[in-house]
């Protein structure tokens, strides 16, 4: 796991490009800088665009959303659209459904993942070859490929419509098993023997020795695990049938006029997206670090 | 391979009892399903299957309307992948110098990835809104053409592409962004003693040592694009206008979950998962040989 590439120690690897140190002195001006900073401020600009767009609609009035030209600044009326979004779709409800559908899937995820990375790094035993491409082939049976069948097996199991049905389908992972186990294959073996001569157990070796060690990858894989839970479209959408059930991913579309006859309430439904979004985008803002570590070290 | 292991004859199987539980009744049991299901025909309110052999696939085979979800899902997913991979390379790119505020640009690039596909669907929904959104406004000064989604497919497809290589960006610029930093200074530092400037330094060098990032990112792109875009589809378009953004996902959920086709459906389910199957295939082959600097 001690790939520097990829853990944050950014500036070491970074290169001279753009300025070119030796001539520093001679150059009056650092064009090579403005330029990159520029280009780099239109990106921004650009990529933040839409999400400033569904900000200052969720501000404005219904008059000012259809206005021509656009109104491209925001207005004062957020407190009532986001008081009417929250009431129109008893946003309270879905988004702690979707916290808790985000929570348990990672963190079930988590737990079993590493559980089953522990024996297959720690023992020996009858299967485990088996074991070990089972695993692997899940990644390749997303749900699309099994939509009827598996929401078969959720109803014979009674669990259509609950929170049960909603996470435990999703806890199997292959790649949180696979970051685990590379974790532990970096373990030095000398941990484990030492531990074993003093009479340590295996339980109380993964819960005293590689629990506290794994913590940063831990973290990480909960940041993207949260997210990927968070934002899940088509599961919750097969599982539940009441609103009171669904998450608010997917409650969010009920929203939306689908004739041209309704009202364009545009600004109540930028301010239930706004809503829905930015628990996980504060999530990758607030927690970078383990965010890019999870991506990138779930990926090998 | 570890030496030191534990010695115990149950533990081990009662660690993986959960992982396998979840895998063999919600994954296994069901694929297995589908792939016999996609060899039946089911009466849609109960009644004894009927084998038909490998009709579903033939009438699928058949199908111009299954034809044309086929190459909406290549179109979107191919230019999901390409606009998002390559915008991602050019940001990482400029994101890859010795510059001040350099952790304030990197957050400011990344978050789109927290955004679902099915919301970033919504607020380009009203962005391409064709009375009231910025962009068709804009164009009207441009060209009297009307840049209307609901009319117009290929206006609903470029939405629909559009706002999922938004949230795709984030993504790809993390992964561009290691890959660049993994890059020898030297190499680099030899260019730049050899006079070669900025811009050919990244083309010239740095764009083809990280061409292994490039293709993992384009495979699993495509992969995305496929199967993670159920949302915005059923979000934004419905498959619509006509069936110009039916792609084969939303097909295969349309046509088991509210057609009640299931045998159809199966086949589909099917078709799917010899796809991503090659896509997984092809996305390990090439993590064995990655290029390490």
């Amino acid at each position: 796991m001690s790939t520097p590439a990829t853990v944050a120690r950014p500036r070491d690897f970074l290169v001279a490009v753009g300025t070119g140190e030796q001539t520093r002195r001679r150059r009056p001006f650092p064009w090579g800088t403005l330029i990159v900073h520029a280009l780099l401020l239109v990106s921004v600009v650009v990529i933040a665009f839409p999400l400033y767009y569904c900000f200052i609609l969720s501000t404005q009035t219904v008059d000012q959303v259809i206005e021509k030209p656009p109104l491209l600044l925001p207005s004062t009326h957020a407190i009532e659209n986001y008081a009417e979004a929250w009431r129109k779709s008893k946003m309270g409800r879905l988004l702690v459904n979707s916290a808790i559908v985000a929570v348990s899937v990672a963190l079930g995820k988590i737990s079993i993942s590493m559980l089953s990375a522990f024996a297959i790094v720690y023992f020996h035993f009858r299967g485990k070859t088996l074991v070990f491409w089972m695993i692997f082939v899940t990644l390749m049976l997303p749900v699309p490929v099994r939509i009827l069948p598996t929401y078969e097996v959720v109803g014979n199991l009674g669990w259509i419509n609950t929170y049960m049905g909603l996470t435990v389908p999703l806890m199997a992972s292959a790649t949180a098993t696979f970051l685990f186990r590379q974790f532990y294959l970096t373990v030095p073996d000398e941990l484990c023997e030492a531990a074993q001569l003093d009479g340590c157990g295996p339980m109380r070796f993964l819960w005293k020795f590689l629990l506290p060690l794994s913590w940063a990858n831990i973290a990480a894989l909960f940041v993207v695990l949260f997210i990927y839970g968070w934002n899940e479209y088509f599961w919750p959408l097969l599982v539940t049938n009441t609103a009171d059930m669904r998450t608010v991913i997917i409650a969010i579309e009920n929203i939306i006029p689908r004739s041209g006859t309704e009202l364009p309430i545009w600004n109540v439904i930028m301010a239930a997206s706004m809503m829905a979004l930015l628990p996980p985008v504060a999530v990758i803002v607030f927690m970078q670090r383990w965010f890019v570590k999870g991506l990138i070290e779930s990926e090998k | 391979m570890k030496r030191t292991v534990f010695k115990n004859r149950w533990l081990p199987y009662l660690l993986v009892v959960p992982q396998v539980l979840v895998t063999l009744v919600f994954f296994f049991w069901p694929a297995g399903k589908s792939l016999y299901l996609s060899l039946f025909r089911s009466p849609p309110f109960g009644g004894r299957d009927l084998f038909v052999g490998l009709d579903n696939f033939t009438a699928l085979l058949t199908d111009a309307q299954y034809y044309d979800s086929v190459i909406n899902s290549f179109i979107f997913a191919g230019g999901v992948t390409s606009l998002s991979v390559v915008v991602g390379l050019v940001v990482a790119g400029l994101a890859n110098q010795k510059i001040r505020g350099l952790a304030i640009y990197r957050t400011m690039l990344l978050w789109p990835y927290g955004i679902a596909p099915a919301i970033a669907g919504i607020i380009f929904l009203f962005i391409f809104h064709p009375s009231y959104g910025v962009l068709p406004y804009f164009l009207s000064f441009v060209t009297s053409y009307e840049f209307n989604w609901l009319l117009k497919g290929w206006v609903a497809m470029a939405l629909v592409i559009v706002a999922t290589a938004w949230t795709h960006l984030g993504y790809n610029i993390a992964f561009f962004l290691a890959g660049l930093q993994a890059i020898p200074s030297s190499l680099l530092e030899a260019a730049n003693v050899d006079g070669a400037g900025p811009v050919r330094r990244f083309t010239a060098i740095a764009v083809p040592l990280i061409s292994p990032v490039t293709f993992y990112l384009v495979v699993v792109n495509m992969v995305f694009a496929f199967f993670g875009s159920f949302g915005v589809i059923h979000a934004v378009t419905r498959g619509g206008p006509g069936h110009a953004t039916e792609i084969m996902v939303y097909k295969t959920w349309n046509d088991g979950f509210i057609g009640l086709n299931l045998g159809s459906s199966a086949a589909q389910s099917v078709i799917l998962m010899a796809l991503v199957i090659a896509l997984t295939v092809l996305q390990f082959r090439f993590a064995e040989k990655r290029v390490t600097y």
